[in-house]
């Protein structure tokens, strides 16, 4: 159990945090990537899985999609991304080294839970519901915002809430092909025997996973506590989306 | 003499490289198939190896506790909040993790890869046993099948679908994961892709990589034969449940 207590040094000693390469440089890289994906993935992913649910076609894309997505490793991609002529191992700003190979292997990661989910949420607003929109002279549009999506809004956070969660999860795996974030930590430490180190990266990295994973959660229930009853918000129309 | 010849074909002519030499690097290559095929092979039977064992201690786990926890209500949420919590913790940090109880072993991935299909598995079951009809759990208990009876004859084999759904998620999963065991360099396939970064070779990283989503959808179609095989009153049964939605 040497590596236990050599693990806890690591993670104790200041130089491991600071400085060039340190933990917390890797850590807000990490935090920076990870963010930066989702984004790109909710701008992406949400209006077209949300268009097909409205519309309902493209089911069977939209719900196989997580399948696929399920079967390809991340390492093999980010692997075929980084072996690439581009974008390669090129450096991107604050994002590190391969900062875009991994940014475009995290946003596609990202897609599958959004698009899936966000296309059964708005497929699984009641049909009776959707009816009465209808019947009620709405147009397509109208039905859209103020019916299918305060009903969905929920799915469609847990779909986002899954996705930071793999996103983060994915990002460390950047450094098994020597890219940036924290994961670098932990490989360091295997390839150099300091098993102590690997330890205590892995240590931080499932921590700040658990933290992401709890505070999502709290922001899911505050978003859907807001519309608790979304029937009735839909009803009176106290509560405009859009 | 012949076997001589064939096998000095390939690398021999040097005015026309081979496509996985350095200068040509190509991403498909058959003749890199070929010539490391031995390799190639050893590093699938170990995906697999790694998987199945990992798949099935998943299985062997995920019983009892389903179990346990439909028996003490108290537990399950304890158990289901640890699953999750579990699923969050990326695969390259709980490897690490593990390596202080069991070294750098295959054993460390099996164990790692188990936990996570156990986090699916469990989900599946208790799901797949609560989707048993009350009626139905009754009149068996009225016709005097006893608790043991009761699961196997007629909870486990209901059950089933929402169970093969579960077990097709943590086996895809399983089969994408093993990859990151090359952390500890017993990733099977994972090994190749390794390598094939760190030395740029393209056609080992691609052959790896195509070879991992072949061996996925391979296990899932397996899995859903055996499912059809299994079960084949749910084929009769979709059809009248789709024309009673459809009326």
């Amino acid at each position: 159990m040497r590596v236990l207590q050599d693990a806890w040094d690591f993670l104790l000693a200041a130089g491991s945090w600071t400085g060039e390469g340190g933990m917390l440089e890797l850590l807000v890289q990490q935090l920076l990537l990870t963010f930066t994906a989702l984004l790109l993935a909710l701008v992406v992913g949400l209006p077209v899985a949300l268009g097909l649910g409205h519309l309902g076609r493209g089911g069977f894309l939209a719900v196989n999609i997580s399948n696929v997505g399920r079967a390809v490793p991340t390492f093999a991609l980010l692997a075929v991304l980084v072996t690439l002529g581009w974008p390669g191992t090129d450096s991107f700003g604050p994002y590190g080294r391969a900062g875009v190979a991994t940014l475009l292997a995290l946003t596609l990661f990202a897609l599958p839970p959004i698009i899936t989910n966000g296309y059964v949420a708005v497929r699984e607003v009641p049909a009776d519901v959707r009816e009465a929109a209808d019947g009620m002279g709405m147009t397509g549009a109208q039905r859209f915002w103020r019916v299918e999506l305060p009903l969905a809004l929920p799915l469609v956070a847990s779909g986002v809430r899954l996705a930071l969660v793999q996103v983060w999860a994915t990002a460390t795996i950047a450094a098994l092909v020597a890219g940036p974030g924290l994961g670098r930590v932990i490989t360091d430490g295997f390839y150099r025997s300091q098993y102590g180190q690997g330890i205590a990266g892995a240590v931080v990295v499932a921590v700040v996973a658990l933290l992401l994973e709890l505070l999502a959660a709290g922001a899911q229930r505050l978003a859907t506590r807001e519309r608790r009853d979304p029937l009735a918000t839909v009803s009176t129309g106290l509560h405009p989306v859009g | 003499m012949r076997v001589t010849v064939l096998a000095a074909a390939a690398p021999a002519p040097a005015a026309e490289p081979s496509c996985y030499s350095r200068l040509t690097n190509e991403w498909f290559c058959l003749d890199y198939v070929r010539d490391r095929r031995e390799e190639i092979l050893d590093a699938t039977s170990q995906h697999l190896l790694i998987t199945v064992l990992a798949v099935a201690l998943g299985v062997a786990l995920a019983v009892p506790l389903a179990l346990l926890a439909r028996r003490l209500p108290r537990l399950e949420s304890s158990v289901l909040g640890l699953s999750t919590g579990l699923y969050t913790v990326p695969s390259i940090a709980l490897f690490p993790l593990l390596v202080p109880f069991t070294g750098l072993t295959m054993t460390t991935v099996v164990i790692g890869l188990a936990l996570y299909a156990l986090t699916v598995l469990v989900r599946a079951f208790l799901e797949g046993l609560r989707s048993v009809p009350d009626d139905v759990r009754e009149s068996a208990r009225g016709l005097g099948y006893g608790a043991g009876r009761l699961l196997l004859r007629v909870e486990m084999p209901l059950a089933l679908p929402v169970v093969m759904a579960g077990l097709r998620v943590a086996t895809v999963s399983t089969v994408a994961l093993t990859t990151v065991g090359s952390l500890v360099s017993y990733g099977g396939l994972g090994n190749l892709i390794r390598d094939g970064v760190t030395t740029n070779f393209r056609a080992e990283l691609l052959t790896a990589a195509v070879l991992c989503v072949v061996i996925a959808f391979v296990l899932d179609a397996l899995i859903v034969l055996a499912e059809r095989l299994l079960t084949p009153w749910t084929r009769a049964g979709r059809t009248t449940r789709t024309g009673r939605a459809a009326a």
